[in-house]
């Protein structure tokens, strides 16, 4: 399977190393020679130099033969150009867009149709959408849905005076009193997909199973408080910010921007009526101080810069705001967060990756591919959906007969609407979906590979 | 500057005066009154010869025309009809000083209704009539007028929009259609329908015709000539109610009608200007209606006044079925503060509108809460559209002129020695076009005791206020002669 990918930005470079990883022929293009230089050093990818919009350029990466284009350049204009470009090329080219302008976010259909487009990608609308989910459940530190929103991981942090520390995993669905399973858990910085006699310890990230509707009930048998946030300021005023006022704004939290530049508030003010517009430096203690980051329920460090948003975060935390979320560009800065133990860290390439991997395996296997793959766990887990058909194995058998392979675990299935947290007596029908955990070195790619 | 250009206007705008004064003539045919087809006669002869000599002397002109010539052409195009336009009262010396009749006529245009006469009733009805068409004519705009007749669809050059703005009554020009002459027509065909339709009302309800088209000429332009000494008190309480409603529909900003067609009725509903408007009619009626409880026999006589005398001075109308200046003191001061609010921006009224107030407020909350907080950034937003800094801007400065220039004239026609009430609100009256004050200027009082130069400074608030300060001003400034 051959992949064209059209500018080696963060984006860029985060889908060449998950897909190259995945051992597809990769023709990365961008304009930057330097920067080419250093995608080819680090994966195992083609560069073509050149403007990725000009046929010639995309003659040279091999369009006329490749399968799937994915434009992930700086501007929205420049990526439908070149798919249009692209498409001229070859007729059964699957056409993967970047659009981020929010302009544009309301005639996405329109363009998907106008443009030929298979998929378009949002990265900030993502995050955006990934952090207000966040703040929704304070006390989750990330939530991942599945099964049409209806079930979720989410992960939690055992610390000493946690109810979840020293306990039985056996034990859990009588402690936390409603159906829930706990997936994977991050010790020491590797995932383990844990059998029952596994006992939790402070200092653990787990990662749990539960229907939507029963988090709340999970949240307070846990001993864990939670008050619904209600007022949240955003340090940094780019497009995340902006989407994520707006779902705020939607859900009644009250919402403040710090944003430096003059010219950038002036224009959010334009866009966002009812939302406090604050001038100012966010990296500035005093700033955030005086503005009041005290009194918020919730800080979101969403400037451009990991080092700015790390120092907004640590300084947040000083000030004892309860849930504090860091936006991250590069993935090895995730790491940095853990270890400081500062809240939730969020990185778009991440998120958007896994999306994109998702429709790419959707493609190379028409039948029995996953349905929605999301990274868990740092990126050391996976989780996805897949469709139970007629060349599903082991169809009707209790789970306790199966034997599936070493870090893989069924942690939900879901039929016509109900929803099931599986045991040894489970079993699944054709038409059922499942939700399958995985260490991220153990790839799934049909529903057949997860027996043994 | 263009002066070739601006010739070349002058030309057609006295060619169009001309025309205007042919229904003059058929009135004072009818009534026959042969002095006042002589003074005419005469008058349309003068202009013609004064037209054709604008003509000659700007053939050639080049259609080079910025701003700097739309503010000159709308300021000195308006003395300039007022000068013609005052000659039929000096030649037939029903008014024989020219000031008085220069007044008398700019107080027409401009659609203030002030006037010198003490005796309405004794004028011909030739030179009544064109008294009160004066305002329908100047409620639109000559000059609006003539671009929906002259200007070429294509061929503009960008002076209409400069005129436009000139001319136009309000902080912010809208066009309504893509070219400028189709919005000039829509303007004036909306403008048209509302005036006959008035006009068909009144004659429902039995007025003389005569009368009938007067009235409905003052109401459309929010002028407030009457043809009878005591204004509008006379008829029945039902022409009253008609006038009543169709002075406040006048009031309204005349891109909502458009929209009424277009029929973007969610638009209309939620219009803030609108809502201020109404807000400010039917709270002042309210409270003017209970300061004067007792007055009237029955309730519903009270709110009828009051509701006619609310919407006469927010409109900058000018009729009165009442003398409210014998009224209580709160309801006067209510209407003190009526008569500086005015109406819509975009219609014929006067006054400060109710969108610079509304901007004007929503500034000051917003300076209080920059007080409070002196790094927030925010807009100020009227229906959800953020208002530009430069509107902003230009709103404040243009209320800062408007104190000034009152005060001046306060001060200025303080001189005559009437009390502080009457020149207070003969000032206000006039700068904002409304036409009748308090005390000797009352609604059953007249200007004619002022001295000449105190008629000339109210004369030049006149104009002023119905220009919105900027094409008068604009000709006092010696940059706007300098050469580029």
């Amino acid at each position: 399977m051959k992949i064209v990918i059209a500018g080696g930005g963060k984006i860029g470079r985060s889908l060449a190393r998950l897909l190259s990883a995945e051992g597809y022929d990769l023709t990365v293009i961008d304009i930057n020679a330097e920067m080419l230089g250093y995608i080819e050093e680090k994966y195992d990818v083609m560069t073509v130099n050149g403007n990725c919009a000009a046929m010639a350029t995309l003659r040279e990466a091999g369009i006329e033969d490749a399968d799937i284009l994915i434009a992930a350049t700086m501007l929205d204009e420049v990526n439908l150009l070149c798919c249009l470009a692209s498409h001229t090329l070859n007729k059964n080219l699957h056409t993967i867009a970047r659009i981020r302008n929010p302009e544009y976010y309301d005639q996405l259909y329109e363009l998907r149709d106008a443009f030929n487009l298979s998929m378009t990608f949002n990265p900030e609308f993502k995050t955006a959408r990934d952090i207000s989910r966040i703040l929704e459940y304070p006390g989750f530190l990330k939530r991942e849905t599945f099964a049409k929103d209806r079930v979720e991981i989410v992960e939690l942090m055992v610390d000493e005076q946690s109810k979840l520390n020293g306990l039985r995993l056996i034990d859990l669905p009588g402690t936390a009193k409603c159906r829930v399973l706990v997936c994977a858990v991050v010790r020491d910085g590797s995932a383990f997909m844990p059998d029952g006699s596994f006992v939790l310890k402070a200092g653990d990230r787990v990662y749990v199973t539960a229907p939507t509707n029963e988090l709340t009930l999970l949240l307070k048998n846990l001993g864990i408080i939670t008050k619904r946030v209600s007022r949240v300021m955003l340090a940094g005023g780019g497009r995340v910010s902006y989407y994520l006022a707006k779902h705020l704004r939607k859900a009644g939290i009250t919402v403040r921007i710090v944003e430096k530049d003059p010219d950038r508030c002036l224009r959010l003010a334009e866009l966002l009526p009812d939302v406090e517009i604050i001038q100012g430096d966010a990296t500035n203690q005093n700033t955030l101080e005086r503005e009041g980051a005290k009194e918020c329920d919730a800080v979101v460090s969403l400037t451009g810069l990991d080092e700015m948003n790390i120092i907004i975060s640590l300084f947040a935390h000083d000030l004892g705001v309860r849930q504090v979320v860091t936006k991250v560009g590069r993935p090895e800065s995730l790491s940095i967060i853990e270890r400081l133990k500062i809240g939730s860290a969020v990185n778009p390439q991440e998120l958007i990756g896994s999306s994109v991997v998702r429709y790419v395996r959707s493609v190379k296997n028409q039948s029995g591919a996953a349905i929605t793959v999301h990274s868990i766990a740092s990126g050391l887990a996976e989780a996805s959906e897949f469709l139970v058909d007629s060349t599903t194995l082991n169809r009707g058998r209790p789970l306790r007969d199966i034997q599936l392979k070493k870090n893989v675990l069924l942690a939900c299935i879901s039929r016509h609407g109900s929803l099931e947290i599986p045991n040894g007596n489970s079993s699944f029908e054709d038409g059922d979906t499942l939700l399958i955990v995985t260490a991220s070195n153990t790839v799934i790619e049909r529903l057949n590979d997860i027996f043994e | 500057m263009n002066y070739k250009m601006i010739g070349r206007f002058f030309s057609a705008i006295l060619a169009i005066e001309a025309a205007f004064m042919l229904p003059a003539i058929v009135v004072a045919l009818i009534y026959h009154e042969p002095s006042v087809i002589i003074a005419y006669t005469v008058c349309i002869a003068a202009l013609l010869a004064v037209s054709a000599l604008f003509r000659y002397v700007s053939r050639g002109a080049k259609t080079r025309f910025y701003a700097r010539e739309g503010l000159v052409c709308v300021g000195l195009g308006w003395l300039i009809i007022s000068a013609f336009g005052a000659l039929p009262f000096v030649i037939t010396k029903e008014i024989p000083n020219f000031i008085d009749a220069f007044f008398e006529i700019v107080s027409g245009f401009t659609t203030t209704g002030a006037s010198i006469l003490t005796d309405v009733e004794a004028m011909s009805k030739g030179l009544l009539y064109w008294r009160s068409f004066s305002h329908w004519i100047g409620g639109m705009g000559v000059l609006v007028f003539m671009m929906a007749f002259l200007s070429d669809k294509g061929k503009d050059t960008g002076f209409t929009v400069h005129i436009l703005r000139a001319e136009s009554p309000g902080p912010e020009v809208a066009k309504l259609l893509p070219h400028m002459r189709d919005s000039s027509i829509v303007l004036y065909g909306l403008y048209i329908a509302l005036t006959v339709l008035d006009i068909l009302f009144l004659l429902i309800g039995k007025m003389p015709v005569f009368d009938a088209f007067c009235i409905a000429f003052g109401t459309a332009g929010t002028g407030g000539f009457g043809v009878r000494a005591d204004s509008l008190g006379s008829y029945s309480p039902y022409l009253q109610t008609v006038t009543t409603v169709f002075m406040l529909l006048f009031g309204v900003n005349f891109n909502l009608y458009f929209l009424l067609i277009l029929r973007r009725f969610k638009d209309i509903i939620t219009d803030a200007e609108l809502h201020v408007y109404l807000g400010v009619v039917a709270v002042s009626t309210a409270l003017i209606s209970f300061n004067i409880l007792g007055t009237y026999t029955t309730l519903g006589e009270t709110i009828h006044h009051a509701a006619f005398q609310v919407a006469t001075i927010i409109t900058t109308t000018g009729y009165s079925t009442a003398n409210f200046d014998t009224w209580p003191s709160l309801s006067k001061a209510i209407m003190l503060t009526l008569m500086v609010i005015g109406a819509c921006a975009g219609s014929t009224g006067g006054g400060i509108k109710c969108s610079r107030v509304l901007l004007m407020f929503r500034a000051m909350k917003r300076y209080i809460r920059k007080v409070v907080y002196p790094s927030r950034v925010e807009h100020v937003r009227v229906n959800n559209h953020p208002v530009s800094e430069n509107t902003m801007n230009s709103v404040s400065l243009y209320l800062v002129l408007y104190a000034f220039i009152l005060v001046i004239s306060f001060l200025i026609i303080s001189i005559d020695n009437f009390s502080v009430e009457t020149n207070i609100s003969a000032v206000l009256a006039c700068f904002n076009n409304i036409g009748p004050g308090f005390g000797a200027v009352g609604p059953m009082e007249s200007y004619a005791g002022y001295s000449w130069f105190s008629k000339i400074v109210l004369t030049f608030d006149m104009l002023a206020g119905r220009l919105e300060l900027l094409p008068i001003l604009a000709l006092l400034s010696r940059r706007t002669w300098n050469r580029r």
